[in-house]
């Protein structure tokens, strides 16, 4: 290891924040030319690291070498110079400016007292994307690029800094399966080059298939500096969590039933105005997973939001049992028995400033069971009700007063999915049930999902995470620009899915 | 009927254009301020408070050195340091921009009533020679144009600078690097910050850049249009420019046109003599337009996107 020149070594970085330490004396050491991976749990201290190389943070004792030197980072600025890029996880890009303006920005070409170069600004981006063949119009609005080229301006951004060392946030967390090669070719393209990459990830199948070395993290340490090549899944999986955890969703085949809920030609429009959903049928029957894949964006959400009574339909029918229920309203969705997991769990799932008993009831208050004549709370009753939930979902919290906002995000989820399933509802709506949430959770999440299937509630599932959709459900629909293309069986190659996501293949009889 | 066709007579007549152009630069130099500080991301709503402190200032400086570009200058200062109070506020403690905001036109009410009683004892102070405020200047040869002399060329000075700083801003925003780092930190401060921008310079420059403007227009009110402070006497305008920015899609040009439309009513009014129309319906005018603009008739006007939230480094 001495032997080999370390682009990066950081050396017993601590760093405190109120009632956590995110980096307990880290080491964390990075070879010349070598494509590393770091992966940990939500939390584990990833981002407070790479945050700390890149001078967004400074840690409380420790030091930092780059390239064999001693530095000092007081901000990105000074890691700028040393040559460290980073792209983020949320990119950082300006919507309405051009994608040459995000890319050039700090750094930017003056012609005369202070006036942009345009010409200029062109020129240098068209020499950076030959030399590493990665085509972008400089003058396109960044607004209007697909996700997969936004990161290939950000990685351009980088480069036009001159970094030689490229640190790069959950880069695959936003893309399809297609793009993620593109970029690894890329990726391979810059190290051959002579750049060195840091690629943060808990996607461990890529971990593997892309990095030459992993440092794993855990509560702050580091718990493994492993070598691609000698190491598995489960391995480094196991490091993650510390202890084992089951990776595959064991489920027995489902048996379904009759048909519960049946979407007939919905469109709706998305909140600026234009249609989101454009015809969407299917059948959703007792007892089964219907996944939905596609690529963020294709009106999954809109549909998941018509089908909980939050959005508004434009025409086509939702039937619930023999009952329409189209114009029906969250509240009275609830009361006909579909529950919804929303994807905002912040935003739309819960109260944060609310405790974990109050968010327990949401939606429910109105129940005898928790209000006299509908006016005044049974306290007594709500508390019962949430200590029986927080037990039964494994919520870990110290008590249930707890304001929501002070659970980890993998425990926020559990109030909502307890909340959700404990209604006992004919439908099931989860949409991103497990984002962001650590590998302890999800595989909790998951099973508890397998168990609501198993007692014959018919659940629909929207997940971002392709691998989720695979493992969870009993048919996939793939959904495209607001549209079903295609119901698939779960074993399915991912290769099929990742066509069908982006708009090619070959549709199915049938599949509207 | 009459009415209209007086207003329509009215509309043809170089005097009200030349009055309505001089009523617009007014409101032209607090919008242009609130545009550069919204830009960089701080909502200011303080531009009200900031003219008023910059009118009484020219007053009392003009007063006492007789020397009314001194006085200009005192008043800009003022409305620098009344702006900086706002920039201290909204992005060293992260208050709430508006209630910033609102607070320091009542304290800048306040405080102009409260001096003015302390140090001169009376309501209203001012009535300096003629000679003493600030130049109308006729450009030679141009103020001969008919119709276009008398509204462009027979002006006062204030009219010219804030004409040539209406270009400049734009110039500022749209084509130089400093403008697209200063839009950069209004839009998305984190992408700015990782990009090498110091933030809280953009914002603590454009803030200031800001009170600078209100200040200049508060010296045009009392040493230039009038002569003398009345407590009060920006009447709103700091509240009008608001309108006239969002109005203009915070944009230099657009607040531009906004404050001509405004300026125009207000020349109006002040023409009412000559009209046989309620003084006070037509009063409303500015107003009822303020409210047609708010209410989104004229398009949608998106404001930076981040416009109004406090900036923690190194946050997401």
């Amino acid at each position: 290891m001495s032997d080999q020149l370390l682009a990066v070594d950081m050396r017993n970085i601590r760093r405190q924040f109120p009632g956590v330490l995110a980096n307990n004396d880290v080491v964390f050491s990075v070879r010349a030319g070598e494509i590393h991976a770091l992966v940990g749990e939500n939390g584990a201290g990833k981002s407070t690291l790479m945050n700390i190389l890149y001078g967004l943070i400074h840690p409380d004792s420790g030091e930092i070498l780059i390239n064999g030197k001693q530095a000092h980072i007081t901000g990105p600025r000074d890691a700028i110079s040393l040559g460290i890029g980073m792209v983020h996880q949320h990119f950082m890009l300006i919507p309405v400016f051009s994608v040459g303006e995000n890319i050039m920005l700090g750094r930017e070409p003056v012609a005369g007292p202070d006036f942009y170069d345009r010409g200029r600004a062109r020129k240098e981006i068209n020499d950076l994307t030959k030399k590493y063949g990665l085509a972008l119009d400089p003058d396109a609005r960044m607004g209007d690029m697909p996700v997969g080229l936004q990161q290939r301006a950000e990685i351009v951004k980088v480069l036009y800094r001159g970094a030689s060392i490229l640190i790069l946030d959950e880069p695959t967390g936003v893309l399809t399966p297609q793009e993620t090669k593109e970029l690894f070719v890329v990726l391979r393209d810059l190290v051959k080059s002579g750049k060195t990459i840091i690629f943060i990830s808990h996607k461990l199948k890529e971990v593997l298939d892309i990095s030459d070395r992993i440092t794993v993290m855990r509560r702050g340490r580091v718990v493994g500096h492993l070598t691609t090549k000698e190491t598995n899944e489960e391995a480094i999986a196991t490091l993650m969590v510390g202890r084992e955890v089951l990776l595959r969703v064991d489920k027995k085949p489902a048996k379904p039933g009759a048909v519960v809920m049946k979407v007939e030609n919905v469109t709706a429009n998305s909140d600026q105005g234009v249609p989101a959903l454009k015809g969407v049928s299917f059948e959703l029957r007792q007892g089964e997973i219907l996944g939905i894949a596609g690529v963020e964006g294709n009106g999954q959400s809109e549909l998941m939001e018509v089908l909980a009574g939050t959005r508004k339909t434009t025409g086509g029918h939702i039937l619930l049992g023999e009952r329409d229920i189209t114009t029906y309203d969250a509240r009275t969705e609830r009361d006909a028995g579909v529950a919804f997991i929303p994807e905002d769990r912040r935003g739309t799932g819960l109260v944060l400033s609310f405790s974990i008993a109050e968010n327990s009831i949401l939606g429910r208050e109105r129940s005898p069971k928790f209000s006299w004549r509908n006016v005044v709370l049974k306290l007594v009753a709500i508390r019962d009700w949430a200590r029986r939930l927080v037990q039964e979902y494994d919520v870990r919290t110290p008590t249930i007063e707890v304001a929501a906002r002070n659970l980890s995000g993998g425990n926020q989820q559990k109030v909502i999915v307890a909340r959700e399933m404990a209604s006992k509802p004919k439908v099931l709506l989860a949409a991103q049930p497990t984002r962001g949430v650590d590998i302890g959770a999800i595989e909790f999440i998951h099973r508890r999902i397998v168990a609501e299937r198993d007692e014959g509630t018919a659940v629909l599932l929207v997940s971002a995470e392709l691998d989720e959709v695979r493992s969870l459900s009993d048919r996939i629909a793939v959904m495209y620009e607001g549209r079903i293309v295609s119901i698939e069986d779960p074993d399915t190659p991912e290769e099929r899915l990742g066509l069908l996501m982006t708009g090619g293949g070959t549709r199915r009889e049938g599949a509207a | 009927m009459t009415a209209l066709g007086d207003i329509l007579h009215l509309l043809f007549t170089a005097n009200l254009w030349q009055a309505a152009l001089a009523a617009a630069v007014l409101l032209l130099l607090p919008a242009l301020g609130g545009v550069i500080s919204e830009r960089s991301g701080v909502v200011n709503i303080a531009m009200e408070g900031m003219m008023l402190t910059g009118a009484f200032f020219a007053v009392v400086a003009n007063l006492a050195w007789h020397n009314v570009w001194l006085a200009t200058g005192v008043a800009m200062l003022s409305g620098a340091l009344m702006a900086s109070i706002h920039a201290i506020v909204s992005i060293r403690f992260r208050a709430d921009q508006i209630v910033s905001g609102i607070a320091i036109n009542i304290f800048a009410a306040g405080l102009t009533v409260f001096l003015v009683n302390r140090i001169y004892g009376v309501q209203d102070i001012g009535h300096v020679g003629q000679s003493e405020l600030l130049p109308n200047i006729n450009v030679p040869g141009l103020d001969q144009i008919p119709f276009f002399g008398k509204v462009l060329f027979q002006q006062n000075v204030i009219v010219y600078v804030a004409l040539i700083l209406l270009v400049l801003m734009h110039l500022l925003l749209f084509r130089t690097r400093l403008g697209l780092r200063i839009r950069s930190v209004g839009e998305h401060p984190q992408a700015a910050d990782t990009a090498g921008i110091n933030v809280y310079a953009i914002r603590y420059g454009a803030v200031i850049t800001s009170g600078l403007l209100s200040g200049l227009a508060g010296a045009f009110l009392a040493i230039g249009v009038s002569n003398t402070f009345v407590p009060n006497m920006t009447d709103g305008r700091g509240y009008i420019a608001l309108a006239a920015m969002i109005f203009g899609k915070w944009t230099p040009f657009g607040a531009f046109v906004a404050c001509l439309i405004f300026g125009l009513g207000q020349a109006i009014y002040d023409n009412n003599s000559i009209i046989h129309v309620s003084p006070y319906l037509l009063s409303m005018l500015p107003y009822l337009l303020t409210l047609v603009v708010l209410a989104g008739l004229v398009g949608r006007s998106t404001p930076p996107a981040a416009d109004g939230l406090p900036y923690v480094a190194g946050s997401e």
